[in-house]
């Protein structure tokens, strides 16, 4: 009989952080072509929309903005999408390739870690790398002067918070896929139309009456709200509440169905 | 624990997927230091079989026990004292062979100074110590079933679970990894593997299965089974594609105490071949070849299931 072995050292005794070590080791190969895209996609985006188009849009008024500038009113809105996108992005084609294509998810469920730990230490890496891809759409967007209070460090988590929303019920998704064309799915049919017609671009007083109330329930639109108030520093407490409730609520049934999707596709 | 302590049981332990049963109702036991083999064709439910000893699939019914643990209640402390090679590599080529090591050793939470030191001497058990540097995705399918060998024996497990070792090797290729694993036997570790080849099933196992769609057909060492199940000899005559027919027709009249007519081949299942064969051209017939050889696990599986194992 072996001895019995030492209790793993430091965080290792939780099963989730041994799997995040797992991808960190994976993104060794490839932080530098990330930090890259991070820090170019806020300086196209902010430089085309919120520059370019922003000049026109500034010239006619911008009451119904809030009375601030569109590149001030836009930054909270790509700050949220930012969170959307690198979470969808992170869970879709990664969590995919893990089960169907490199397999690294059957060899580590030979091991002690149960479906479940795979699920959580994905998420907390995912949860990283939206901290660190927001972070650097803050720094970016504070360079074109489009953060104006403090409150703005606050936005990071709020950010961070709405990619998570995304990340529980899309990486939940992503792992009971057997194709890897029905990724594309939600990219067409959720990420872009979230995108555009959530208020990340123009406020949601804008669209048809009918329409609004299918805003209303889209989660981007509580994460640009949130970012907007909190960046805008106009947040109320009811109204963030509401924002973060909705957002916590949609990652707690989104980790609820990972749990089980998990052990399902693994376990078998 | 006793040296022969019993590790795995299992008793009418089944699995089904949705109406096709994989596993029928099989019972085996498994000891400590033994090398235990399921032999069988493709689809005999070995793999299944396998699975559920290494807790990630549930059984749909009768009972296993591993440790003395339940495997769905106490999977991951199971886990955590077997080694797992899968048919299918699951090595994650984009890292470097060390870093295979690292991140699994990982899993199992052992510490970075553990994983080095074991590390360096699995790589050295597995003649890959010169390429600990290299990223896995270029090396030769023979390296990378070593590198999951070594993988596999990470957390110095108590029962090593190898699901067709060598399955798409190359001759040579697999003949070093038997090497390794007959070293692996001669120090102690527990060995359970499934093979549809019976050579491997020959050299590598004290004891085995004989499994053929879903059920367990036969068990015992690899020469009782030949005794019991076959004869000392076999005369493998092969005739004219025009005259094979005719040729196992006459061949009724030699004496022996079965008779197998295949596709290409004609065997006869005899004590002693060579006397076989002057009765063959004693009738007259000329076979275009003939081979007198010792009974095998083939001979056995084909008494067994009448069909050969590697159709």
């Amino acid at each position: 009989m072996a001895a019995p072995a030492a209790p793993a050292p430091g965080l290792l005794r939780f099963p989730a952080v041994r799997q995040l070590r797992f991808w960190l080791t994976d993104y060794r190969r490839t932080w530098r072509g990330s930090i890259y895209s991070s820090v170019l996609s806020p300086l196209l985006y902010l430089g085309a929309m919120g520059v370019g188009l922003g000049t026109l849009v500034n010239e006619h008024g911008t009451a119904r903005l809030g009375g601030v500038s569109y590149l001030v009113f836009l930054a909270p809105g790509l700050l949220a999408a930012t969170g959307m996108q690198t979470a969808v992005g992170e869970c879709t084609y990664p969590v995919f390739g893990s089960v169907k294509w490199n397999k690294t998810y059957q060899a580590a469920s030979a091991s002690p870690l149960r479906p479940a730990d795979l699920f959580h230490g994905h998420l907390l890496f995912v949860t990283l790398r939206l901290t660190m891809n927001c972070a650097a759409f803050l720094a970016v967007a504070a360079a074109f002067g489009a953060v104006q209070s403090a409150w703005a460090l606050v936005a990071l988590p709020a950010a961070v918070l709405t990619g998570i929303a995304f990340a529980a019920p899309v990486e939940a998704w992503a792992v009971t896929r057997t194709k890897d064309t029905s990724l594309s799915v939600i990219y067409r049919f959720g990420l872009i139309p979230l995108f555009l017609f959530s208020g990340t671009f123009f406020p949601i007083s804008q669209l048809p009456a009918w329409l609004r109330p299918v805003a209303y329930v889209t989660p981007l639109w509580h994460g640009v709200a949130l970012c907007r108030a909190l960046m805008l520093g106009v947040a109320t407490p009811a109204q963030a509440a509401g924002h973060v409730g909705y957002l916590v609520a949609l990652t707690l049934v989104g980790l609820a169905w990972g749990n089980r999707s998990y052990a399902r596709r693994l376990y078998v | 624990m006793p040296a022969d302590a019993v590790l795995i049981r299992a008793h009418g332990l089944t699995k089904k997927f949705g109406s096709f049963t994989a596993v029928d109702g099989v019972d085996f036991q498994l000891h400590r230091g033994e090398a235990f083999g399921f032999l069988g064709p493709n689809g005999a439910g070995k793999s299944s079989t396998m699975r559920m000893i290494g807790c990630v699939s549930p059984p749909t019914a009768g009972e296993l026990t591993i440790f003395g643990l339940d495997p769905v209640a106490d999977g991951a402390a199971i886990r955590a004292r077997l080694g797992v090679v899968p048919q299918e590599d699951t090595l994650d080529v984009e890292l470097t062979v060390r870093e295979n090591l690292l991140v699994y050793g990982r899993y199992f939470g052992l510490s970075r100074a553990v994983i080095q030191d074991r590390s360096a001497r699995l790589l050295d058990f597995v003649q890959l110590a010169d390429r600990a540097g290299d990223r896995v995705e270029p090396l030769s399918g023979g390296l990378k079933r070593r590198l999951t060998i070594a993988r596999s024996l990470i957390n110095d497990p108590d029962v090593l679970l190898l699901d067709e070792p060598t399955t798409g090797l190359d001759p040579q290729a697999r003949h070093v990894v038997w090497d390794r694993l007959f070293r692996l036997k001669q120090q102690g570790v527990t060995l359970v593997l499934t093979t549809h080849y019976m050579d491997e099933a020959e050299q590598l196992c004290d004891r085995l299965v004989v499994m053929d769609r879903g059920r367990i057909a036969a068990e015992g060492s690899p020469r009782e089974l030949i005794e019991g199940y076959s004869t000392p000899e076999v005369l493998e005559l092969r005739f004219d594609p025009g005259e094979h027919e005719n040729a196992a027709e006459k061949l009724a009249s030699v004496p022996a105490q079965r008779r197998e007519v295949l596709a290409d081949r004609v065997l006869l299942y005899v004590p002693d071949g060579d006397a076989a064969l002057a009765a063959v051209r004693g009738l007259g017939l000329e076979p275009l070849t003939s081979l007198v050889r010792r009974s095998t696990l083939e001979d056995v599986f084909l008494r067994l299931t009448g069909r050969r194992l590697e159709d």
